[in-house]
């Protein structure tokens, strides 16, 4: 049963919540797109500070409205009430930063609360006007989907359409702000009025999404899908894309939910909902999750270490031999245990490693030999690695730029003649001295 | 009497005061930086070498006076100034990649709401090549070295392609290769007749890379071609209280034999 009502809200069947869910779901994307300039611009509390400020506007607006003999209700008086003191606050903190030495943090935080404050306290002192009923309009504090009429959705789809066009109009510009307002501001950009255009987007945004998801919530709202989005991608476009989609499915989810069980408050839900994708991100996200950062981190560890014990073992069967060619002859432990220093505990999850790989095989005797495969390997390894040294050693002057590179892929990123040139080097070198390990090693 | 700031000087600065929160940083600069020099500006930590940089951009509010380029104002001589900042004021972790970062020296000529096309990669891509990390191009840029990302910037202002280049410590912690790789840039844009004002730190160096030296310590100590200027004398004056210092001074004197 409630499956099916569930289904029902969430695909836009039920004739009463289909509004609100759409009205909701475009909101997320409007504020998921808008919110990663505020975050890249590192203003997200200024984000709060606004929507904090545009309480005691609602409260205004509706006594005005009320005095003048209208309804007190109306949304569109109520929304520009809240822009009003919204934009006050944030020029507020702008003067407060400019005019004194507080930082950005103490200034959000005194005007948020203020304004905060000033508007329960009008929002207590409408309820007794007399001949209208300000029930209700506690909403705007906690946000409430159920009530939204056609004129309302129209009135939320239009600024949002009109603020996504304008974003995307000067994404360029706004990404120049973002990462470099020095910059941009010696080449002729106004880094203020660009400021003001972000911060007009953001009112926007904040303003039609007060009666769904509430003031105090939000800048959740603005905030949660563009930090989700960058968990997955290092590029900035991939991530305005993803944050608008995690912004709108949010939404869509958060207000289908809520718009089923009318005690829930839609703001919250939208902002778990958020929140719960958040987590995801930060756990798988592809570019800078938690989990694959580590898997990466861990088979960069393996493949070290797998370099490290074939090339031990190589090296030792050269020290071990007198004459060419190299025999693949078992080697006793003890001399691979003093070759080059094992953390404790590494050698033999290595070698335990290597055999699993098939590279090394344990003699009955207790000694370890390199198996065909292995032999073949190691000599690569050691092939490869001194041919970097030697590069390290014979380039040096370019060679900064360039080491930050796996020793594997040698013929890869420095082209079959260099590597030609070396490995020329590299006998000459072998008859005189060999490698600075080996030499270490004797 | 006013000085003389013929307009054929680059950068002229006339009686400029510089005060954050009334603690004034610069005061009474008067300074002409000829044509065609690589000039460094040299002064203890603190000095206001960077502010004085960055009051010629109109970054930060003048107290008093004024920086004409070929003797106009700065807002109206924006096309013949590049600008390097220095390499800490951004985030490295945002997320764009280094030809992107290199684009955005196009994005002035380009103007308000126009994208960049081919054209703009093509200019971002050779400038990456000049300053030898082309195979650079599509990192994070938080991917990128300490030396990699002063190239990034250094090939930003490439693409900007002007005549008067504005560099705040480019050789700030950078490795020795990116080091010799940007003066050799410089030097050939020096070459073509292009003005490069260099913030610079550090004093063994001084007399090779530079033709022409401003001496800064909160005021002008002294200004001119790097072998009238770059005395003992004039480092006595310019790091003058700062003993530990002048040990260093001492010591880089008796290294260039002077």
């Amino acid at each position: 049963m409630t499956l099916e009502l569930l289904r029902e809200t969430l695909f836009l069947e039920k004739h009463n919540t289909r509004l609100v869910v759409l009205g909701v779901a475009f909101l997320g994307a409007t504020a998921g797109l808008i919110g990663s300039f505020l975050l890249l611009r590192k203003q997200s509390l200024l984000g709060d500070a606004l929507s904090h400020a545009t309480l005691p506007g609602i409260g205004i607006a509706f006594a005005v409205m009320s005095w003048m003999g209208l309804s007190g209700r109306s949304l569109p008086g109520l929304l520009i009430g809240a822009t009003i003191t919204g934009l006050l606050g944030v020029i507020l903190v702008l003067a407060i930063r400019r005019s004194t030495r507080l930082k950005d943090d103490a200034a959000m935080g005194i005007v948020l609360s203020v304004f905060f404050g000033l508007g329960i306290a009008i929002l207590k002192m409408v309820e007794k006007i007399p001949g209208q009923s300000a029930a209700g309009l506690d909403s705007f504090i906690y946000g409430k989907t159920a009530s939204m009429v056609w004129s309302d959705f129209f009135l939320i789809a239009g600024t949002l359409a009109v603020t996504t066009v304008i974003t995307v109009l000067i994404l360029k510009e706004l990404t120049l702000l973002c990462f470099d307002s020095n910059f941009a501001s010696t080449e002729g950009w106004s880094t203020l009025g660009l400021d003001i255009i972000l911060m007009a987007l953001v009112t926007a945004v904040t303003v039609v999404g007060l009666q769904a998801v509430g003031l105090i919530l939000i800048i959740a709202f603005l905030i949660t899908p563009p930090t989700a989005a960058r968990f997955w991608t290092n590029r900035l476009g991939y991530m305005l894309v993803l944050s608008t989609v995690i912004g709108a499915i949010s939404g869509w989810i958060g207000a289908s939910i809520s718009a089923l069980y009318s005690n829930l408050p839609a703001g919250a839900i939208i902002v778990i909902t958020a929140a719960l994708i958040f987590l995801l991100s930060m756990i798988f996200g592809t570019a800078r999750g938690v989990l694959p950062r580590y898997l990466r981190h861990r088979k960069l560890q393996k493949k070290v270490g797998r370099q490290h014990i074939l090339r031990s073992t190589y090296e030792i069967l050269e020290n071990t031999q007198d004459s060419p060619p190299l025999k693949n002859l078992p080697i006793p432990m003890e001399l691979l245990r003093k070759h080059r220093y094992w953390a404790k505990g590494e050698l033999p999850k290595l070698i335990r490693q290597a055999r699993a790989e098939d590279h090394v095989e344990r003699q009955p005797t207790g000694e370890l030999r390199l198996s065909e495969s292995g032999f073949g390997e190691a000599s690569r390894i050691t092939r490869n690695h001194r041919l970097w040294e030697l590069y390290l050693i014979k380039h040096a002057d370019i060679a900064p730029s360039h080491v930050d590179r796996d020793a594997d892929m040698v013929e890869h990123l420095l082209g079959a003649e260099i590597v030609h040139q070396l490995e020329a080097a590299l006998e000459l070198a072998k008859s005189t001295i060999e490698s600075p390990h080996l030499i270490e090693s004797r | 009497m006013r000085p003389e700031h013929p307009p054929e000087f680059p950068l002229a600065v006339h009686d400029l005061t510089v005060a954050y929160h009334r603690k004034p940083v610069l005061w009474d600069v008067e300074l002409n930086i000829p044509e065609g020099t690589l000039a460094g500006i040299v002064g203890p930590n603190g000095a206001g070498k960077s502010t004085l940089l960055k009051a010629c951009l109109d970054l930060i509010p003048k107290t008093s006076g004024e920086a004409l380029i070929y003797g106009k104002p700065y807002e109206e001589q924006r096309d013949l100034i590049a600008y390097v900042p220095q390499r800490e004021s951004v985030d490295w972790d945002f997320p764009v990649s280094a030809l992107d970062v290199v684009a955005m020296g196009t994005y002035r000529k380009l103007g308000w709401f126009k994208r960049i096309g081919r054209t703009q990669k093509n200019q971002a891509r050779e400038a990456l090549e000049k300053v030898g990390i082309d195979h650079l191009a599509d990192r994070q840029i938080s991917q990128l070295s300490g030396g990699q990302q002063q190239r990034v910037f250094l090939a930003r202002a490439l693409v900007q392609d002007a005549q008067i280049y504005f560099m705040d410590e480019p050789f700030a912690a950078v490795d020795a290769a990116t080091e010799q790789a940007i003066i050799k840039l410089l030097q050939t844009l020096n070459a073509q007749g292009k003005t490069i004002l260099c913030v610079h730190h550090d004093l063994a160096t001084v007399s090779r890379y530079f033709d022409h030296l401003v001496l800064l310590n909160m005021r002008v100590v002294a200004s001119g071609p790097t072998s009238e200027t770059f005395t003992r004398e004039n480092l006595h004056k310019t790091y003058g209280g700062k003993l530990n210092l002048l040990d260093d001074v001492a010591h880089t004197l008796k290294n260039i034999g002077r």
